[in-house]
């Protein structure tokens, strides 16, 4: 049984912890709302480079001449894997729901006797990787000197996949991150971006395909141009998507914490009372039975 | 009097400008072209230049904009530019420092190929900072 000393002091740390908690929900959240319009404003941009690139996608099918990017280099041995993560942690179950899934379909690669290489974005990404995929991390870059992730950050990594895939060290590159739906809710996805995917979402402008378009200076080298730069505005939307849902995640994660806090208190005070009044009836029966002795 | 038609300048972090213009003129990888009412459908990647807008309220923007590409279709006129400012918030720094590194690049290339595409760019950038210095 702790003396009512130690409860005391149990509820004033706890009471420093609930008050922690308190301000980072509060700070996550003035973060979301920023992460969120930063992810809205790049929406406009992203969804018109998927139009536009799945028109002249189409065009392109089938043909022999289409570009590798969009086309693949027709082989599916070696998969790279970005894992694009947050660079702290505290924010539930954000960081290792990416790995998860990251780490299931690498084991269902590696089942299938498959190739894999892992790159990572971010830090806890690889710190929860590098234990069972440790010698399979090609590559790994982390944004913690960076405070807004601006389009710059994502053309580095856009460029090096590309630099990489150009060497040949990969086939198929899929890109992990989570996909910003609530506050509450983040899903974890998986997106192929080598070869060039695009939703299926697209069965309404048929209309506008009809249109014969004038290219300048040609559709492949428009198509050449467009693919590299998609897959960085592909890796961007991701990284801002990821912001988003961290800030989200860690938002409610630590107002989870702070209830909790506040139910221990309760529970705390609670017996700290109890054990409080004990020792004055205690106290009580002591003078009491040590006057009638008299 | 032209007819309006809807324009758009977007780039990855945020739409800059969205409404109706009456005329565009656009740095086409291939020369300039102005874009009015019913062009015809033309897309065309962009080099790095200058984009003049005049919207419908007879206001004249122009945007610095660093490659990307432009979609004319007949529901209007979209811009995705890689990276776009208004020419009066122009950091000029930041202007040197894209020449810096086109030099750079230049002396990095490893084939003829890659050397003339940087040597283009530069060639851009250098053309644009010469259009606009004296604004």
């Amino acid at each position: 049984m702790p003396s009512l000393k130690d409860l005391k002091n149990r509820i004033a740390s706890v009471k420093a912890t609930q008050k922690i908690t308190k301000a980072m929900k509060m700070v996550a959240a003035a973060k979301l709302r920023r992460a969120q319009s930063a992810a809205e404003a790049a929406r406009p941009y992203s969804a018109k480079m998927a139009d536009v690139l799945s028109g002249l996608a189409k065009s392109m099918e089938g043909r022999e001449d289409a570009p590798v990017l969009l086309a693949g280099n027709g082989k599916d041995q070696v998969h790279l894997l970005i894992v694009a993560t947050a660079e702290r942690g505290l924010c539930g179950g954000f960081n290792s729901s990416i790995a998860r899934l990251a780490r299931e379909h690498a084991r269902k690669l590696l089942n299938q006797g498959k190739e894999v290489k892992i790159y990572t974005v971010g830090k806890k990404g690889y710190d929860a990787l590098k234990n069972e995929f440790g010698s399979k991390i090609v590559e790994r870059i982390d944004f913690r000197s960076v405070r807004n992730i601006g389009y710059g950050e994502a053309d580095v990594v856009g460029k090096r996949i590309i630099e990489m895939f150009h060497e040949g060290s990969f086939d198929v590159a899929t890109l992990f991150y989570s996909e910003f739906k609530s506050v509450i809710s983040q899903i974890p996805t998986a997106m192929q971006l080598i070869p060039a995917s695009f939703p299926a979402s697209d069965a309404g402008n048929d209309g506008s395909d009809a249109v014969a378009y004038e290219y300048e200076p040609s559709e492949e080298a428009i198509l050449g141009d467009l693919l590299p730069r998609n897959i960085s505005v592909q890796v961007f939307r991701a990284l801002l998507e990821n912001a988003a849902s961290e800030q989200g995640a860690r938002m409610s994660a630590m107002d989870n914490a702070t209830r909790n806090a506040g139910e221990m208190i309760d529970k705390l005070t609670l017996s700290y009372n109890r054990q409080r009044q004990a020792q004055i009836t205690k106290e009580l029966i002591e003078i009491i039975s040590g006057a009638e002795a008299l | 009097m032209a007819t309006p038609f809807s324009f758009e300048l977007v780039s990855p972090e945020k739409q800059l400008v969205t409404g109706e213009a009456l005329d565009v003129t656009v740095p086409g990888t291939e020369g300039y072209f102005q874009v009015l009412a019913n062009h015809a459908p033309l897309m065309s990647t962009i080099k790095p230049g200058v984009v003049e807008v005049t919207m419908s309220d007879n206001s004249s923007h122009k945007y610095v904009v660093f490659g990307g590409f432009a979609d004319v279709s007949p529901a209007g006129c979209t811009i995705l530019a890689e990276s776009a400012t208004h020419v009066d918030d122009l950091n000029r720094a930041e202007l040197e420092r894209r020449i810096q590194e086109a030099r750079e690049d230049i002396n990095d290339a490893k084939d003829e190929h890659a050397k003339m595409r940087a040597e283009d760019y530069l060639h851009q950038l250098t053309t644009l900072q010469g259009a606009i210095l004296p604004a």
